[in-house]
Order: structure tokens, then C-alpha cells, then sequence
């Protein structure tokens, strides 16, 4: 129940379009928008999982059809949302986690240079396995 | 001769049968030391005494100032007139709270979730006054300070989209301070606290967009606060036995 003072409050709402009238509202949209590219390429994952299963002619049957150009095209777009969303989440990483070594608090910087090189190891051993065993 | 500079204040006057909020045009001279708010105190004294706002100590210490100027949230004492010109400088209230008349807005809620995260320490055995004080060194200190800045001005409110659209949001300042007394060596009341920032509502309604961070003039960082808070919340389920 409200008082008859606060029923003459005015009582503003946000406009639907609110996110583009500020650059970090929209590239925070943007950063939200990125998950749906990052499921996006978890189903083309399984999706090759499962060609593999299917046999050789199911896994050339299914590279012919990532070759098309418009599945380059929406592979692109998709890559660079992920890189997006996967930058500005190594990029928090050192205002959510606050890091110890002996008792002394680890600068913030030498933490955000940590995931990076986590991320370039991984990276690394990845294309290893893909190029080279 | 000093330069003039516009300023295009809101104006809200229910008691005047106004149903929504208009807005009007004062020149106010162009003073290099100047904030926005001796602006409005020039208005209020010189030429319309009937405009509403809040404000006290004139120093970025008291909070109450704050205000939408040309569509962002600042403390009007902290901003300069000529960091705006040419003008004219759009001032309204501060957004995404009810308005009460002209530029003031109601505090209610704040203040409500303010006092639900229980901002003070918790002792689980209050130590008597005769024992002396709870000691701390200055490491235990550094370890929340940051937080302890906060003056309560409500501007990462009015920067939180997540606020915006859905005030149920505890919000910005409440977790930041929440965190702060999680932090305290000297608090054991991080249980107490986390059954209200875990629940629907909490930190998980935060998105993460940053601007509350931004927005505040205090250099505290809320949005930081609210992702430890978020992972102390994880560490409490897998680690339940881990409380402070």
C-alpha cells in the first residue's frame, strides 16, 4: 500500500532501446549477445563429434559443408564474439579473484598476466595436438 | 563582465498539478571555480527560490548531491561548470529512483537494502568494553579499505541497468558494503550476510556491466566487490566447513 505522497512520485521507466545510449551499455550487450555464439560453436563441436562417429563419409560430408561460404562467414562472426567474450572474462579475472603467495597479495596485473599465459599454454598444447601428434 | 552558462534544469511539481516532469532554462554565471552546484545554489538564491535538491557539505564527503548532469551520474559539487561548456548542461534527478519534487529522489529503498546486508560488525560473542578494542593490523586493514569509501551517494544506482530494469536488485553499494564487513578481521558475520546476497535478488542478478564502478566518484569498486562476493558464494556451497 502506497501513501498518496508517494502515489504523485514520478516514477521514470527505462526506455527499451537504453542499451544504445551509452558505448558500455552496448558493448556490454554485445558481451551478453557473445554466449549465444559461444553455444553456437559447442553445437557444431558435437556436431563434428558426431560426423566422426558416423564414419569417413560422414566426416567429409560434414567438412563440405563447414567449406561452405556462408558457414565461414557465420564461423567468423561467431569467432569474433567468442574471442570477445573470452578477452573480457580473462579480463575480470583479477576484480573477482584476489590472489595470495605467502601472505602478500599478488598485484592485480601479474594476475591478469597469469590467465594469459594459462591461456597461451593451453593454447599452444592444443595446436600441438591438432598439428603435430 | 563574467561569461553565462545555461543550465536546463528538471523541475517536478506535483503539488502544482504537474503530472510528469518539464524542464527550464537558467543563465548562471561562468565561474572558473564554479561546481554545478553553486550553479544551483545561485539559482535557488538569485532567481527561482522555489527549485528542490539535496546537498550539504560542498566536498565529495556527504553524498547527497547527486544528480544527472548531461545524462550521467555525478556528485554536482565534484563537477565543474567549465569542464561543460558551452552548455546548456542538462541536470535532472538522479536516475532509476522515484522522483519526489525537482531534482530529489526518494531514498526509501536504498536505505531499506543499506540496513538488509547488515553493514556493522558482527561479533558471535560480543567481547566486553572492559577487554578493550578488537586489534587490527594495518595489512587486515588494506584488506577492505577500499570498500570503507563508500559515502552512500547512490550514484552506481543510477549507472546499473540491472537496477534499472528490475529494483528488486540489491545493488551496487549494499554488496560493496556487505563485502566490506565480510572482509573486517574483526566480523563474523559473513554467514549472516551471505544467506541475503546469495538469495534471488543477490549478487547473481549482476551482469557485470562495470558502470557502477565507473560511475563512482570514490574510487571504490563495487562491481569488483560483487564478483569475490559471487565466489565467496560458490566457495560456501563446495567448502562449507571453510567459514570464517
Amino acid at each position: 500500500m502506497i501513501s498518496p505522497l508517494e502515489a504523485r512520485y514520478y516514477r521514470r521507466r527505462m526506455p527499451l532501446l537504453w542499451w544504445t545510449r551509452r558505448r558500455s551499455y552496448t558493448f556490454f550487450m554485445l558481451r551478453e549477445l557473445s554466449s549465444v555464439f559461444v553455444g553456437l560453436f559447442v553445437v557444431e563441436l558435437l556436431l563434428l563429434i558426431r560426423a566422426v562417429a558416423g564414419g569417413p563419409s560422414a566426416y567429409a560430408e560434414f567438412l563440405d559443408l563447414l567449406a561452405h561460404p556462408v558457414m565461414i562467414a557465420i564461423n567468423l562472426v561467431a569467432l569474433a564474439f567468442l574471442l570477445l567474450h573470452a578477452v573480457t572474462f580473462a579480463n575480470l579475472t583479477p576484480r573477482a579473484m584476489v590472489v595470495r603467495l605467502r601472505g602478500r597479495r599478488v598485484p592485480p596485473r601479474a594476475v591478469l598476466a597469469g590467465v594469459y599465459a594459462g591461456w597461451l599454454v593451453v593454447t599452444v598444447f592444443l595446436a600441438w595436438l591438432v598439428v603435430v601428434a | 563582465m563574467t561569461d553565462n552558462i545555461t543550465l536546463r534544469v528538471a523541475r517536478y511539481r506535483p503539488d502544482d498539478g504537474e503530472t510528469e516532469p518539464t524542464t527550464a532554462d537558467y543563465d548562471v554565471p561562468l565561474r572558473a571555480d564554479w561546481a554545478v552546484l553553486d550553479g544551483l545554489n545561485y539559482i535557488k538564491d538569485e532567481l527561482d527560490g522555489t527549485l528542490s535538491y539535496r546537498w550539504s557539505c560542498r566536498m565529495g564527503i556527504c553524498g547527497s548531491c547527486g544528480m544527472m548532469i548531461d545524462g550521467e551520474p555525478r556528485l554536482t559539487c565534484a563537477t565543474f561548470l567549465t569542464d561543460l561548456r558551452p552548455g546548456p548542461v542538462r541536470i535532472e534527478p538522479l536516475a532509476n529512483f522515484p522522483v519526489i519534487r525537482d531534482l530529489i529522489v526518494d531514498l526509501t529503498d536504498f536505505m531499506h537494502k543499506l540496513g538488509k546486508v547488515k553493514p556493522w560488525l558482527i561479533r558471535d560473542e560480543e567481547r566486553s568494553v572492559d577487554d578493550g578494542e578488537y586489534l587490527q593490523t594495518p595489512a587486515q586493514l588494506d584488506e577492505f579499505k577500499q570498500f570503507s569509501m563508500c559515502i552512500n551517494c547512490m550514484l552506481c544506482y543510477a549507472a546499473c541497468p540491472v537496477y534499472g530494469l528490475e529494483n528488486s536488485f540489491v545493488g551496487p553499494a549494499a554488496i560493496a558494503l556487505a563485502h566490506r564487513y565480510d572482509l573486517d578481521s574483526r566480523d563474523e558475520g559473513d554467514r549472516q550476510r551471505l544467506t541475503i546476497l546469495a538469495q534471488p535478488d543477490g549478487v547473481w542478478d549482476c551482469t557485470f556491466v562495470g558502470e557502477c564502478s565507473a560511475a563512482c566518484p570514490k574510487g571504490v569498486d563495487p562491481a569488483g566487490a560483487i564478483q569475490q562476493a559471487k565466489l565467496d558464494a560458490v566457495k560456501s556451497i563446495l567448502m562449507p566447513w571453510r567459514s570464517r
